[in-house]
C-alpha cells in the first residue's frame, strides 16, 4: 500500500518537487569533474608562474581549450547546485531561500558564461 | 511573591559552561563529522574560488596588461598561501567526493570501514597535494 496521493504518483517528483534530478546532477557532474579537477589544478600549478605568452599558447591550444570548457560546464554547473544545497539547509526564511537560490544560480551562470566566454577569444584568437 | 532560593544566580548562570565552551574539554569530536564539515565548508570555499578562476582567465583574454595585474597579486605571498590553501581544498573535496560516491553506491557502511575511508581521505588529500606541486616544480 503506498500513502502517496495519486496525483503524487503521478508526477513521481516526492516532496523536494524536483524528483532525484538535483540528486542525479550533481553526482554526474562529479563524476565529470574527478579528471577534470585533477586535470586543472595540476595544470594551474604547473602555469601560475608562467609569462603570458606561455599561458596564452597553453589555452590557445585546442585540446586544452576544450578541456577547460568541459572543466568550467562542470564546475559551474557542480558549484551551484552545492551551494543551493547549503542555502536550502541553513536558511529558514522562504523568500531569503528563494532569492539567495537565484542569485546563486544567475551569477554562476554568468561567471560560467565569461569563463568560456574568455577561453574561446583565446583560443580563437591570433596564436 | 516568594522567594525562590533555588533558582540559580546570574553570577552562576554566567560560569556555566555553553555550547561553544563546550567543545574543548566536554564534547570529543568524531573524524566522521569533522570530515564531513570540511567537505561541506572546502565546497563552499571552491565556489567562492570560482570566481577568482574566471578572472583569471578573464584577465588573459583581456591582454598583456590585465594579466600582469592579475599575475602580480597571484604570485605575491597572500596569493601563493591561497593558491596552495584552494589546491589542498579541491583534493580534499574530489577524494571526499569519491568516498561520497561509493556510499551512494551502497559501499562501505560499517563504521570500521567509514573511518578507515575518512583517514584514507586526508592521507590522500596531503599526499596528492604535495605530489602536485612536486611534480609542477619538476617540470
Amino acid at each position: 500500500m503506498s500513502l502517496r496521493s495519486p496525483l503524487s504518483e503521478a508526477r513521481g517528483l516526492g516532496s523536494a518537487k524536483d524528483g532525484v534530478g538535483h540528486w542525479w546532477m550533481q553526482r554526474l557532474s562529479a563524476l565529470a569533474l574527478i579528471p577534470l579537477a585533477l586535470w586543472f589544478v595540476f595544470s594551474i600549478a604547473r602555469y601560475h608562474v608562467a609569462d603570458y605568452p606561455t599561458m596564452l599558447a597553453w589555452i590557445h591550444a585546442p585540446l586544452v581549450a576544450i578541456v577547460l570548457v568541459l572543466f568550467f560546464l562542470a564546475a559551474f554547473y557542480h558549484s551551484a547546485l552545492g551551494v543551493q544545497v547549503v542555502i536550502e539547509d541553513y536558511v529558514g526564511n522562504e523568500a531569503v531561500k528563494i532569492g539567495g537560490i537565484a542569485l546563486v544560480k544567475l551569477a554562476h551562470f554568468a561567471l560560467a558564461a565569461a569563463s568560456i566566454y574568455a577561453v574561446l577569444k583565446i583560443a580563437f584568437g591570433a596564436p | 511573591m516568594a522567594d525562590n532560593t533555588t533558582a540559580p544566580k546570574s553570577a552562576q548562570i554566567a560560569a556555566r559552561p555553553l555550547s561553544p565552551f563546550m567543545l574543548g574539554p566536554y564534547y570529543k569530536f568524531q573524524l566522521t563529522s569533522v570530515l564531513s564539515f570540511a567537505h561541506r565548508i572546502s565546497g563552499l570555499a571552491l565556489s567562492f574560488g570560482t570566481v577568482l578562476i574566471a578572472i583569471w582567465v578573464l584577465s588573459a583574454a583581456n591582454g598583456a596588461w590585465s594579466y600582469a595585474q592579475f599575475a602580480y597579486v597571484a604570485r605575491s605571498i597572500p596569493g601563493e598561501v591561497l593558491l596552495f590553501a584552494w589546491s589542498w581544498a579541491l583534493l580534499y573535496h574530489l577524494c571526499n567526493g569519491i568516498r561520497h560516491l561509493v556510499w551512494d553506491s551502497g559501499f562501505a557502511f560499517e563504521i570500521k570501514n567509514v573511518y578507515l575511508g575518512g583517514y584514507l581521505v586526508v592521507a590522500l588529500s596531503l599526499v596528492l597535494t604535495a605530489a602536485v606541486w612536486a611534480v609542477a616544480f619538476a617540470i
